[in-house]
């Protein structure tokens, strides 16, 4: 009986997906359909607040007070994406600290391109240029998740993400115009960032496991490489406005798909840092950790002063 | 002493206090004790670098070298920055950050309340628009002073320890010289002496309320404004310029 009853709640849960109607809280789901949004929605949370940090380690240091107030309003942003969607993690039950302590004890991952150093100011441009323009490739279908309060958090997400890539892309501009420092500062940036953003979109869709299943419950609406080639076909054209080098040698227009080709992804390299074998994965993970661990006494602090309060008003 | 470089000498060390404390606070940013503190910090951060370029673009106005907010900014020598000693301190624990941050916005507001009605319509302008922002920092700084005192016992013996340690930073807030002599007499800017009281009654309601004590050893540690600062100053400031002196010249 119970066999029938949930084939029939899966029928209607999917009729729903089919009609583009937008799944609630509160409404009935599969438990595989909850629990890969609130892998996704978590992970996507760790990455907005484990990519403060990379761009964090530039604030001190911005080269004047007008680039140091907005790189500081953007860093901002990511820790209230990290915020929303923590709560939409939270509609789905996921306990917010739980989800925070899986990704300090390495269960639960982020995207790795966080894990690579910033070594220069360049790389605040090319940081906010490529990652958050690759960051709205793969957020701007979300807009369409089949999750409504996912759905919704990504409409604001992106508003803010697309401000973001405007200002990296201002950044590259000011250096790629600039001093012949400052050119060779915006080129070695992208070199260095240009692959892993091109793996920012996932494994090839041959080794993704999660796509087809995702693509039916609509939390996904494109494939890792149709993101990773729209990704390309905008890039390498504002590569070349810069007056920069794509490096890539195989980057070439092709004709007859209507699109660039581009050469072979390291995909040795990206499944070591997804493993933990990045260049920074630790310290991202260990100054998070850093941050609840003595932030502990605090929170303890505001929860007996609540208490003690509440006891006081009802006594 | 001229008017004007009184009240450039006035400017410069209002725009320091906020740049400095701005840039102190800015470390933090993504290291807070929750992301909700996270985002408030670093929003008292981005309001204290917005200030200090408002204060600094006028003193670069004022300046009879003609230096832009940028070069004012990044480009003194330490002996040149005119902060009080309160707001170089390093953040050390989140009561540390908290208390140096009460202490400040306490007397913060005081001033911009009366600056908000100076002659001088350019600073009147910048305090109005500024108060906004720090009475809401004053609310912020004082509600956490008062859960960490009142708190754990251990959130009030941390917190206390700040208060002794960082109490002796706050009698440079009230420091007044001949640029204050010339400005308040020219109805210009409120006298420092008269904010003290103000002052003094936010600090010790909201110590009453938080149970700790003002520290039994009053010594005063000033310094700051006459250029002289703590060991602290230079690492953050080789941090703060560190950009604009190794490349020179350059636009960003």
């Amino acid at each position: 009986m119970m066999e029938i009853d949930n084939k029939e709640l899966e029928n209607k849960f999917q009729q729903k997906i089919d009609r583009d109607i937008k799944i609630e809280p509160n409404d009935w789901m599969p438990d595989a359909y909850r629990t890969t949004l609130i892998r996704q929605i978590s992970q996507h949370a760790h990455s907005e607040v484990v990519g403060m940090l990379p761009e964090g380690n530039w604030i001190t240091r911005a080269p004047n007070l007008r680039r140091k107030a907005v790189l500081l309003a953007k860093v901002q942003d990511e820790a209230g994406h990290g915020l929303y969607l923590y709560s939409a993690a939270e509609t789905l039950g996921a306990d917010r600290e739980q989800t925070i302590d899986d990704l300090h004890s390495g269960k639960a991952k982020y995207s790795s391109i966080f894990n690579y150093p910033t070594l220069t100011w360049a790389d605040m441009g090319a940081v906010g240029w490529l990652v958050d323009g690759a960051a709205i490739m793969n957020q701007v279908p979300l807009c369409r998740c089949s999750y409504g309060p996912y759905a919704r958090a990504m409409i604001r997400v992106c508003k803010e993400e697309s401000f973001h890539q405007r200002q990296g892309f201002e950044i590259m501009t000011k250096l790629a115009g600039g001093a012949i420092e400052q050119k060779e500062m915006a080129q070695d940036a992208l070199n260095r960032f240009w692959w892993p953003a091109l793996m920012m979109f996932g494994p090839s869709d041959a080794d993704s496991s999660h796509t087809e299943q995702s693509m039916k419950w609509k939390i996904k609406r494109h494939t890792n490489d149709e993101l990773r080639q729209m990704f390309v076909d905008v890039t390498v054209p504002q590569i070349e406005t810069l007056g920069l080098t794509v490096p890539d040698p195989d980057v070439k227009w092709n004709e007859v798909k209507g699109r660039y080709d581009y050469g072979p992804i390291d995909w040795d390299e990206f499944w070591q840092v997804v493993g933990g074998n990045g260049p920074c994965n630790k310290e991202r993970v260990d100054a998070r950790r850093k941050a609840k661990e003595d932030g502990k006494w605090v929170v303890e602090a505001a929860m007996a002063f609540t208490n003690k309060r509440n006891s006081k008003k009802s006594a | 002493m001229t008017t004007k470089e009184a009240l450039y000498n006035y400017t410069l060390r209002m725009g320091d206090d906020s740049l400095i404390l701005g840039q102190r606070l800015s470390e933090l940013c993504g290291h807070g004790p929750i992301l909700e503190e996270d985002i408030a910090l670093t929003n008292i951060s981005l309001d204290l670098i917005g200030q200090a370029t408002l204060l600094l673009d006028y003193a670069g106005e004022l300046d009879k070298d003609s230096r832009n907010k940028d070069q004012l900014a990044f480009l003194r020598i330490e002996k040149q920055y005119v902060n009080i000693l309160l707001v170089e301190q390093p953040n050390g624990h989140f009561g540390d950050t908290i208390l140096r941050q009460f202490l400040f916005d306490a007397y913060r507001t005081a001033l911009l309340e009366r600056l908000s009605t100076s002659k001088d319509k350019r600073l009147a302008g910048i305090a109005e628009k500024s108060l906004k922002e720090t009475k809401y920092h004053l609310k912020h700084s004082s509600e956490w002073v008062i859960r960490l005192g009142d708190g754990t016992e251990e959130s009030h013996l941390r917190i206390q320890n700040s208060l002794d340690k960082l109490f002796r930073y706050a009698h440079e807030l009230f420091y007044e010289n001949e640029v204050d002599n010339l400005l308040i007499k020219e109805g210009i800017v409120p006298s420092a002496q008269g904010i003290y009281p103000v002052w003094e009654k936010t600090v010790n309601d909201v110590l009453e309320a938080a149970t700790l004590s003002l520290p039994k050893n009053n010594w005063k540690f000033q310094g700051g404004r006459e250029g002289r600062h703590s060991e602290h100053m230079g690492y953050l400031l080789a941090d703060m310029q560190y950009m604009q002196r190794t490349y020179p010249n350059m636009e960003w």
